[in-house]
């Protein structure tokens, strides 16, 4: 295995050794990265109205309410309106305290679970790390949002988030990760943009292809 | 002479060309695609200053592959990742069946990755016995039709519902339906079970990150979540040619991705993996494998004037843009990697002499460069490839007969003398051997009309000009 990896970097070096001939590949662009994306307004109000406006394209059923327990009442009513049995959720935060108001029976992924069991609970919740205004993503990783599966096993994902969870753009998101994660990123990090979605047959939308049917994102 | 891929790649071609149904299908597809696309190129401040920033930060990695990848590498390693370097596509198979031995593994679940056809591990690992379910939608109905993705992208582009509904009645017993939502469900019911049972998990990778040591998957479905969650060993599999120096890079990379190749925003899921399970954490695999595949890959690396391939992204906006692509489809080029890119870089990664003609098969228009996020200039490493196929095995009737034109063209007096010659030839003998095994010219008349002759030289209409100036 060693040999092979000095036979590939001996290889690499001798290349590199061949003088590149490009000099119009020599770009130097003007500004960073964030002066390139789309636009992005200065401060939450703004951020939260292009969230919502993202999440109506994307298919997410976006809600901001007043407080936790606003949020709580929500789901309530959610869980009434689509008939849930069982929940998965994780965590000793908001997730746990929502998700035990619910009274329903729940899985909780924090010590290890099963992934039948997983698989046959109607909902996922779980908290994030943040919400991109930009492109209307829930920032998730493996230990803000109880494990790799629990995101993404269930067929209705529901995300529960602060306000001041929400940043701008994938510049300041990826900023939030190094600030917060530097010394030990979690071996999971993801960005969720919208319920689970399809093109592959005649580039037709459609939704729940492998992961969540459903994305609610709750925020207060 | 032609080769047996040139001769079977001009029958394909030809074939598929005149497929009006085929037609439809794709330029269907990939109008709605320039749609969604141009909107989303179009939400960008500065597109034309993200590209060259992609650009940069590309020729970076590439220009210092070798202390990146020891980067990667190392910091995934200090977490517990298991990373493996394959000279070729047969180390990297052994390396597949070694890992799946140890483990004693039974039925393997797969997410998408173009390296993995590019060294047909499917093949190798069914031959050595392993069940291998593609979970990637268009990849699995591929699979179950036994071909080739048809785009690297969208890989069952070329089908039609009602064909894919036919297959899944005939492989899976379902209930033939001509909704793409049912389809669907039809596929997710199936692969479900396959991801909870599965005891290895199979990826690919669009990034892999120096700074942190992390791989980056891109996805719509949550396939390749799926896959990197459940089952307890995962394996990755990618080309070295994917490193990108920071983390932070990627807030760069995953949006231009997705815009250049869907038309989207950002994908679906965007996931990065550091390594397996960390004390602490509730699920993810135990071991976790990461196999840098070189693959002729530093060939390329060391053409310093076509180098700047291995910025590529593999986001298929250059076969999506290509009027020769949409014409003879993805298959017809008989490679892993087709359209304008595969053109380019598969005459260094399988043998220039055999590979030669696709880059022939190219207008020179350009918008293959114009469409790439990474600036890479494909138009003109078609023509390098034209250069280095004919300098390496001239073709002598075609030396023979620029030689001719040569001496011909510097004769002004000989030229004019044979031109009514030609005049006269083409309009009252041409048309009895056209298009036919006597027409020299054939491979041109068979399905076009030749140009015809001028009624007078550019010489004569001078000289004409002159002297009606001079009688004026």
């Amino acid at each position: 295995m060693n040999a092979e990896k000095q036979k590939i970097l001996r290889r690499i070096r001798e290349a590199l050794g061949v003088h590149t001939v490009h000099t119009v590949h020599k770009v130097h662009p003007q500004g960073d990265i964030a002066s390139w994306l789309p636009k992005v307004g200065p401060a939450f109000e703004a951020w939260a109205e292009l969230f919502a406006k993202n999440s109506v394209q994307l298919k997410t059923s976006f809600h901001l309410v007043e407080s936790e327990a606003a949020a709580a009442r929500l789901l309530a009513e959610t869980a009434r309106a689509e008939g849930w049995q069982r929940l998965a959720a994780h965590g000793n935060g908001p997730a746990r305290a929502i998700v035990t108001t619910l009274g329903l029976p729940s899985l909780w992924t924090d010590g290890g679970y099963d992934a039948r069991e997983l698989e046959r609970c109607d909902a996922g919740i779980t908290e994030c790390d943040a919400l991109v205004a930009q492109t209307g993503s829930v920032l998730v990783t493996s230990k803000s949002a109880g494990g790799r599966a629990l995101s993404v096993l269930p067929p209705h994902h529901v995300v529960l988030a602060r306000r001041e969870q929400l940043v701008a753009d994938l510049p300041a998101a990826f900023a939030l990760l190094e600030r917060k994660y530097r010394d030990a990123y979690p071996s999971f990090i993801g960005f969720i943009t919208g319920p689970s979605r399809t093109g592959d047959i005649e580039r037709i939308l459609v939704l729940g292809a492998h992961g969540p049917k459903k994305l609610t994102i709750v925020c207060w | 002479m032609a080769t047996e891929f040139s001769q079977k790649f001009k029958a394909d071609a030809k074939r598929v060309a005149g497929d009006l149904r085929h037609r439809e299908l794709i330029q269907g597809a990939l109008r709605k695609y320039e749609v969604v696309r141009d909107s989303c190129k179009e939400a960008f401040q500065d597109w034309q200053g993200a590209r060259e920033g992609a650009a940069e930060r590309k020729s970076d990695a590439i220009d210092h592959l070798d202390t990146y990848l020891e980067e990667f590498a190392s910091k995934l390693e200090a977490r517990g990742t298991k990373v493996h370097w394959a000279g070729t596509g047969p180390d990297a198979r052994q390396i597949f069946l070694d890992i799946l031995k140890e483990k004693g593994a039974r039925s393997i679940i797969k997410s998408k990755a173009m390296t993995a056809e590019e060294i047909h591990l499917n093949e190798a690992l069914e031959k050595a016995g392993y069940s291998v379910v593609e979970s990637d939608l268009g990849e699995y109905i591929v699979q179950l039709r036994h071909e080739t993705p048809y785009h690297i992208v969208f890989p069952a582009m070329h089908l039609t519902r009602g064909e894919i509904s036919s297959l899944f009645a005939e492989k899976l017993g379902s209930a033939p339906t001509d909704n793409p939502e049912d389809l669907t469900m039809i596929a997710r019911a199936v692969l479900r079970e396959k991801y909870v049972t599965a005891d290895v998990g199979i990826t690919g990778a669009n990034f892999a990150v120096a700074e942190t040591g992390m791989v980056s998957i891109t996805e719509n479905e949550g396939n390749a979540r799926l896959t990197a969650a459940l089952p307890r060993t995962m394996i990755t599999l990618l080309g070295i040619e994917k490193i990108v120096p920071k983390l932070g890079d990627l807030a760069l990379f995953l949006p231009m991705l997705a815009t250049a190749g869907a038309g989207q925003a950002l994908t679906g899921y965007n996931s990065m993996y550091g390594g397996p399970r960390q004390p602490g954490e509730c699920d993810g695999p135990e071991e976790f494998h990461v196999i840098l595949l070189d693959n002729g890959r530093t060939a390329l690396l060391a053409d310093a004037e076509q180098r700047d391939t291995l910025r590529c992204i593999r986001c298929g906006a250059c076969l999506n843009v290509c009027p020769i692509y949409r014409n003879v489809g993805g298959h017809a080029y008989g490679t892993t990697y087709s359209g304008p890119i595969g053109s380019v870089i598969t005459p260094h990664l399988r043998g220039l002499q055999d590979w030669k003609h696709l880059s022939q098969a190219s207008s020179l228009c350009g918008a293959c460069s114009e469409a790439c996020p990474v600036k890479i200039d494909l138009h003109h490493h078609l023509l390098q490839n034209r250069r280095n196929a004919m300098a390496s095995k001239p073709v002598r009737w075609e030396k023979l007969a620029f030689r001719a034109f040569g001496w011909l063209a510097v004769r002004p007096r000989l030229l004019e003398a044979l031109m009514p010659f030609g005049r006269f030839g083409q309009k009252w003998f041409h048309w009895i051997v056209k298009g036919g095994r006597l027409d020299p010219v054939r491979v041109w008349t068979e399905t076009r009309e030749l140009p015809a002759f001028a009624p007078s030289s550019f010489t004569q209409l001078w000289r004409a000009k002159k002297r009606a100036e001079a009688a004026r």
